[in-house]
């Protein structure tokens, strides 16, 4: 190699170290202050202990709040994934006047249920229909207002994946809905597979929506579990709080990891040429 | 262009949300008070008691109090009168200001706990909400015969009172002291027995301790970033200090007033002077740094309450334990701003917080409810929430036995308790809290007090839509 | 995310495509390439709209409603709440706090979306072309990782990096006793979206670069063209369309944001108090939810005017 091929490698692995330092530095204070007898808000190498676990195992809710977590998730991942693909074919393959309209206008509208001020409309309504204090109510809330950004993302995915296919099937015969099981479904699985996890991610994370909603405290969610370990005056307990995060954390990492072995991940379709 | 074809569709759901809105969401709980009495005789009775705390989490021990002493015990005492209680608590332990949000969309719909637990100051705002009423109206005229209200002293009483009225019992109360690092006052040249006489006692001292490396003397909450604990353990206790309350009994607000232009004063001196951090009050986590700071010796005073002293510093379970608390952490009253100054010509002054609970207005059994408060707020279970970590309650006769141990608490409980206030009980008090609090934020960025109490004053006008119930000077 | 709005239906070599607009139902076959029908199509399309109309929209509506009116959640204005009709509206416009916000918003979407993300991300995916499967594995992890653990999570390991007294930040720059989070808040918070938001980002522009044709590719190259000139003339204009609808939709989302508040809680006095920071301090911390719903009704329209400049630009660059 010529010594500027070798600067110009150089710097390109350098340019990958510090990207990847970046990404993973901050990751650090998870790995360490979980450990620590008295973790403080800084990366620091911990005096090893497994103390701040043995406590969580005592909580009566915070472990049996991951099982929330998993349960509200999955609950709003099948609801959004089953009715958004449903949608999403339907509104790609079909020409439903104003369809580009309505999603945009859903898609700008569920940027206001998401936020705070929408909390007492929603409340209201899910005490209407008497669901408040109910693991159903919270999923059915979720889930509209993930929707239209799934059907936005699987849409596009559908869009992008070409019609032949389809268009021989029913050549040969086959019904919409054979085509929709097994054309279809095969060809556009990364895309419902991403739209999954990324559905999985924000009820995962979701706070406000669950804390609102849910009364009994075995219902409760760990993301709601995760700001209990204040003390009175506001302070957080970092031990408890850093060993608790770890183990949320965990579950939604594994998933991933899971789906992308399986199907890959990506928010875009299209076949290779 | 995209095509809004939908937009022919709004129209209707338009009107269908108005309609449905206009009934449901304007409406809160029944305008006129129910019957005491009802199912005053139910045999199968079912009580829900709620607080903002959570096992393993905030306020463990009174959540794990109610769950393993209250509901059992309470429903062993009503199986002796042959009625079948079935008592249930529902925890929560999240940031106050949450809490205080699902508890009024619960109390809006007519629903909630039986017991619900209440900050002090939240009783002006709901009782104009309509979300509670006084315990005359809930529970008959019997609620003001209760033998507890003797135990309770008046000034604690103020917890629960609003317009007059008892609203519910107070269930704890506080104290703010000046806590000092008596190893850091030893090197500086201090008494490590200081009891400051006036405000000047304490920017001396801070003067002195300026020397030290490495040290901040004074750490006086300012900001916004640490909300009421700013106004809580900053603004207030100086305020009280020149004599005044923060709303006269005439129902007129402290606005740009040389009172709180002294207490800015103050302010700028510490924050001016070098005799505090200004950019640790800027921190979104400064009120948790600053508790580390003071626990590594890092800060020579700290004004702060007996949570400080309970639940931060504390040697085995505190949150930035010290391991020689006792030996290292001394306490003083804090002073006025001359001696005599103070409310009611005291030489020193306090500020307390707390909490009250009361029975829910649409409970189903409001009488069977105040049994239950009224048990809760017996001399033996407030003995068995102390258990073996000494706090100060609401019952002085609980105190006399239970505080002994503890030094700190009993110094609060007997000396200072007496000095103390509380904050009004209005629904626009946490406006003005804020507005304090920028008041000393614009004083840390280095604006001259002067000008921070103009900018205070039309900030609270315009809170309060008006200059007519602030006094200005 | 390729397109912004549906292909054209017609895919057949030889046909112009149709600008499609009431087209007759004689051509329906076309459209419909599944030979779903207007009933079927209809019938798979209800239920989610069912879902979103009950849950999203009615709620929605009910907001913009609120926002009409002084509601607040305690104190008189719960009991009684009075329509005050557009005051809501003009105090927010007149309201320096709002103006702050919105202010501050703009900049944040800029730097961490459209700059931030955009860039780490396309920079990511091209560096990784060249790179072992190990190394590209590894980083495309990292870069997940940042974006799937739970926000509340983030927030205390960028606490935690960007702390002035034991930061590894400030070890690792040799800068012990600055204040990122208070001198800088909103650098630091457009640094910390960038680290997590790139996921999105790098994953749409993989996608878009395996669409460029790689002979196009090759002949740039062996015409002699740089890196950067292969970048100019035959990425660009294969991956245009897919930058814009991207750069719509992260915009989106960063703008609606509410993770600065966990690591500045709204900065130093306001410092970093982007729009969806100021709705929630105005309807939990002050309970003005009427004046909160209007803000937010407000935000809404901002992100219609970023929508509908986004879209101008991906017509404009149409053949």
């Amino acid at each position: 190699m010529t010594p500027a091929q070798w600067l110009r490698r150089l710097g390109f692995y350098l340019v990958i170290v510090l990207i990847a330092a970046f990404l993973a530095l901050p990751v650090l204070w998870l790995v360490f202050a979980p450990f620590d007898r008295t973790p403080t808000l800084a990366t620091s190498l911990p005096a090893w202990t497994l103390h701040n676990f043995a406590t969580l195992a005592d909580n009566p809710y915070a472990l049996r709040s991951l099982g929330n977590s998993v349960l509200l998730a999955v609950g709003t991942m099948v609801l959004v994934t089953v009715l958004g693909a449903l949608a999403a074919y339907a509104l790609s393959r079909v020409r439903i006047p104003g369809r580009d309209g309505l999603l945009y206008a859903l898609l700008l509208l569920s940027s206001i249920v998401t936020g705070t001020a929408a909390m007492v409309p929603i409340f209201l309504l899910i005490y209407q229909l008497n669901l408040i204090d109910s693991q159903l109510g919270v999923v059915l809330v979720l889930s509209g207002g993930l929707l239209p950004a799934a059907i936005f993302i699987m849409k596009d995915f559908m869009d992008t994946t070409p019609r032949s296919y389809e268009e021989s099937a029913r050549v040969f015969g086959a019904g919409p809905l054979q085509i929709l099981r097994d054309v279809v479904v095969p060809v556009v699985r990364p895309g419902i597979a991403t739209c999954a996890v990324w559905t999985v991610v924000n009820v995962w994370g979701n706070f406000l929506t669950p804390f609102i909603l849910l009364r009994s405290p075995e219902k409760s969610p760990a993301a709601v579990v995760l700001y209990t370990f204040y003390t009175e005056g506001g302070q957080p307990n970092l031990g408890l709080i850093s060993a608790f995060s770890l183990l949320y954390s965990v579950p939604v990492v594994a998933m991933y990891l899971f789906v992308n072995r399986r199907y890959g991940f990506r928010f875009h379709g299209g076949i290779k040429r | 262009m995209v095509r809004l074809s939908t937009g022919r569709a709004a129209a209707p759901l338009l009107v269908a949300a108005l309609a449905l809105a206009g009934c449901a969401g304007g409406g809160g709980p029944a305008a006129a008070p129910a019957d005491p009495q009802r199912n005053a005789n139910a045999k199968d009775v079912t009580l829900v008691i709620s607080a903002n705390d959570a096992q393993g989490g905030k306020n463990a021990d009174e959540a794990d109090w109610i769950v393993n002493y209250v509901i059992p015990e309470f429903t062993k005492q009503e199986a002796a009168k042959g009625v079948k209680a079935t008592v249930t608590f529902q925890p929560s332990g999240v940031d106050d200001e949450q809490f205080k949000t699902r508890l009024s969309l619960d109390m809006r719909t007519g629903g909630g706990a039986d017991i619900v637990t209440l900050d002090g100051i939240w009783v002006g705002e709901f009782a104009e909400a309509g979300y509670v009423r006084p315990l005359t109206d809930v529970v008959g005229p019997t609620a003001d015969g209760w033998d507890g209200w003797a135990q309770i002293p008046t000034a604690v009483q103020q917890l629960g009172t609003y317009a007059g009225k008892r609203y519910g019992i107070p269930y704890s109360t506080d104290g703010r002291v000046l806590y000092f690092n008596k190893d850091l006052f030893a090197r500086a040249g201090l008494p490590t027995d200081w009891q400051p006489h006036r405000w000047q006692d304490v920017l001396d001292a801070g003067a002195k301790l300026k020397a030290l490396p490495g040290v901040d003397p004074i750490q006086l909450n300012a900001g916004t970033a640490m909300g009421e604990a700013t106004t809580m353990q900053g603004v207030l206790p100086l305020l009280a200090g020149t004599g005044t309350a923060l709303r006269a009994d005439d129902g007129k607000w402290q606005g740009d007033t040389a009172r709180v232009r002294d207490v800015l004063g103050v302010y700028q001196q510490v924050y001016g002077g070098g005799l505090g951090d200004p950019q640790l009050q800027l921190d979104a986590k400064g009120r948790d740094k600053s508790f580390t700071e003071f626990a590594a010796g890092k800060i020579g005073i700290l004004l702060e309450s007996d949570y400080f002293w309970r639940s931060v510093v504390e040697p085995k379970q505190g949150i930035a334990p010290m391991a020689n608390r006792d030996q290292v952490v001394g306490f003083a009253k804090i002073p006025a701003q001359q001696p005599g100054k103070g409310p009611r010509g005291q030489d020193f002054v306090s500020m307390s917080g707390g909490g009250i609970r009361t029975v829910n207005p649409a409970s189903k059994y409001p009488q069977q409810a105040w049994q239950l408060l009224q048990f809760m707020n017996s001399a033996a279970s407030v003995t068995a929430l102390v258990g073996g970590t000494p706090r100060i309650t609401q019952r002085t006769d609980v105190n006399a036995k239970t505080l002994s141990r503890d030094p700190l608490l009993t110094y609060i409980s007997g000396q200072v308790l007496p000095l103390t206030a509380y904050r009004p009980s209005i629904a626009e008090y946490p406006q003005v809290s804020q507005a304090l609090q920028e008041a000393t934020a614009a004083v840390l960025a280095g604006t001259p007090p002067a000008d921070a109490a103009k900018k205070y004053g039309s900030a609270l006008e315009g809170a309060l839509g008006g200059a007519g119930n602030i006094t200005s000077n | 995310m390729a397109q912004a709005t549906s292909p054209p239906t017609d895919r057949e070599p030889g046909r112009e495509p149709e600008p499609g607009r009431g087209r007759a139902s004689a051509a329906a076959g076309a459209d419909d390439a599944a030979g779903l029908g207007r009933v079927r199509a209809s019938a798979f399309v209800v239920p989610a709209l069912g879902l979103v109309g009950v849950f999203l929209v009615f709620p929605a509506i009910w907001t913009l409603y609120l926002g009409l009116t002084n509601f607040r959640l305690t104190g008189v204005a719960a009991a009684h709440p009075k329509v005050v009709g557009l005051d809501n509206y003009t105090n927010a416009l007149g309201d320096p706090g709002f103006l702050n916000s919105l202010w501050l918003t703009l900049l944040y979407v800029l730097g961490s979306a459209v700059v931030g993300q955009s860039v780490l991300g396309f920079v990511v995916v091209w560096l990784m072309r060249e790179a072992p499967r190990a190394v590209r594995t590894t980083v495309e992890t990292l870069v997940m990782l940042a974006w799937i653990l739970p926000s509340s999570v983030v927030s205390f390991l960028w606490i935690a990096m960007l702390d002035r007294d034991a930061g590894t930040l400030n070890a690792l720059l040799h800068t012990p006793g600055t204040a990122w989070l208070i001198s800088h808040p909103l650098l630091s918070i457009i640094v910390f979206n960038t680290w997590r938001g790139t996921a999105f980002s790098m994953l749409l522009y993989s996608a878009a670069l395996d669409g460029v044709p790689p002979s196009q590719l090759e002949s740039a190259r062996l015409a002699g063209a740089s890196g950067w000139q292969q970048l100019r003339d035959v990425v660009f204009p294969h991956i245009r369309g897919h930058l814009l609808t991207n750069l719509l939709l992260i915009s989106l989302w960063t703008f609606n944001d509410f993770a600065p508040y966990l690591i500045t809680a709204g900065g130093p006095n306001g410092a970093s108090e982007t729009l969806p920071v100021f709705v929630y301090q105005t309807a939990i911390s002050d309970g003005r939810l009427g004046f909160g719903s209007a803000i937010s009704l407000l935000m809404l329209l901002i992100n219609l005017v970023l929508a509908v400049g986004y879209l101008r630009l991906l017509r404009e660059r149409r053949p």
